[in-house]
């Protein structure tokens, strides 16, 4: 593998990369494969890959005559440049905008996004100072993402981490199939929120509609106003002191913490009566996680 | 098909699955031979009390102001020793025996978010070498 250069790898097709790089000759044995850490790694913060920025070098796109694609492109590019902070005008509810960043960056967009907004992100801190269509931040994986109004439904679809909070309200299905990370309501949210949830933490300040946690597997969701009904194998649980003091901060970093405090949230978790993984493979198993 | 009550067993010790790999402690779990659910607490927040000087340098260099995905990321055990699930490589990576571990789970998932910061990071890292073979852009 060490014998193949980065210039006759890119005389190749994907394939014969693919082949070149040992991707396509492993046996698949259905265990973990072996790796152990180094204690004496380097330390490095950021992805080899990662464009080099300052937050310092700051930057700004008119959207309005741009398409989505040109948009994503032009944010990609400055990036590169090393524009650490890049303030988007005029994004008009565009769909998929901010999308597939994966480094370090603060990204501010002065208006309303469409569907599917800030998702498959790894690291950057978004800002949106309008709301937001379906689905924003899905399969988010990393960083922070707030919206200072309202945000439609499938709010942190699939996220996996970071934090994701909108300051209004929420519609139906927030969280879904949610598999890490932390989403802040400061409104309400709507039905079936947190179905399917495997893991996080979804916090909502306001009321919660129908259904809430159906079908979770793990994971936890804090309600600090009323819920209209609980889902299938959701149940409430004890409040912590750590929980107390997580909730606290997370709030209060967000500037969302209620005048009463925290002690008024009802905690709801999973009651595990769902759990039938007997059958699974291990290597199955690790796919849920 | 849904079941009627929790048939897997409870965390009682740190070291539980250190001293016994298999962890099969209910009448279930020891009738299919396997133990249900995870190894360690997935739902415990993080101290923060207890960060490393490290792990505060990371979230600043990010521009965060808290663990962030991090707090999602604990030390847990695989075959009677500890390791760290990638999620990026959908695997576990095994914290090697040199380290020694602390005698409580809030100070291991922060030795288990600073090894795979590093890890993750590092040139040998798996992904490194699948963008090699199959970036497109």
């Amino acid at each position: 593998m060490a014998s193949v250069s980065d210039a006759e790898l890119k005389t190749m097709s994907q394939e014969e990369r693919a082949r070149a790089l040992g991707m396509m000759t492993e046996q698949l044995t259905s265990r973990s494969m072996f790796i152990e850490f180094k204690p004496g790694e380097e330390a490095r913060f950021g992805y080899p890959w990662a464009p080099d920025v300052d937050f310092n070098k700051r930057t700004e796109i008119d959207a309005d005559a741009m398409t989505t694609t040109e948009v994503n492109a032009k944010i990609r590019g400055l990036m590169r440049e090393g524009f650490g902070t890049i303030v988007v005008k005029n994004p008009r509810g565009k769909h998929s905008l901010g999308v597939g960043i994966l480094s370090r960056l603060n990204l501010i967009f002065e208006g309303s996004l469409g569907y599917f907004g800030t998702g498959l992100i790894d690291g950057p801190n978004v800002r949106i100072n309008g709301r937001v269509g379906w689905s924003c931040a899905e399969n988010m994986m990393s960083g922070t993402v707030v919206v200072e109004k309202n945000a439609g439904s499938t709010f942190g679809a699939a996220i996996r981490g970071g934090d994701l909070v909108c300051k209004g309200s929420v519609g139906s299905r927030t969280g879904i199939d949610m598999k890490g990370g932390t989403i802040i309501v400061g409104g309400d949210t709507g039905a079936l929120s947190g179905f399917m949830m495997q893991r996080g933490r979804m916090v909502v300040c306001g009321n919660a509609g129908k259904n809430l946690g159906d079908s979770m597997y793990d994971g936890t969701i804090f309600i600090g106003g009323s819920i209209r009904s609980l889902g299938v194998d959701a149940v409430e649980a004890e409040l912590t002191d750590l929980d107390r003091k997580w909730l606290t901060r997370k709030l209060t970093q967000y500037g969302l913490m209620p005048d009463k405090g925290v002690d008024h949230f009802t905690k709801v978790v999973a009651g595990k009566q769902l759990w039938n993984y007997d059958n699974l493979e291990p290597s199955e198993k690790k796919l849920i996680l | 098909m849904a079941g009627t009550s929790y048939k897997g067993s409870e965390i009682t010790d740190v070291d539980q699955f250190l001293t016994d790999a298999e962890g099969l402690a209910s009448a279930r779990e020891k009738e299919i031979g396997q133990h249900i659910g995870y190894r360690y607490d997935v739902n415990l927040v993080p101290d923060y009390d207890r960060i490393t000087p490290f792990l505060k340098d990371y979230v600043e260099f990010m521009g965060w102001d808290d663990l962030n995905w991090l707090e999602d990321v604990h030390m847990g055990y695989e075959e009677g020793k500890p390791a760290v699930f990638d999620r990026n490589i959908n695997g576990w990576v095994r914290v090697p025996d040199s380290i020694s571990l602390p005698d409580n789970q809030q100070d291991r998932d922060m030795i288990a978010r600073e090894l795979l910061i590093k890890f993750q990071m590092s040139d040998r890292h798996p992904l490194v070498t699948l963008r090699k073979a199959y970036t497109k852009f």
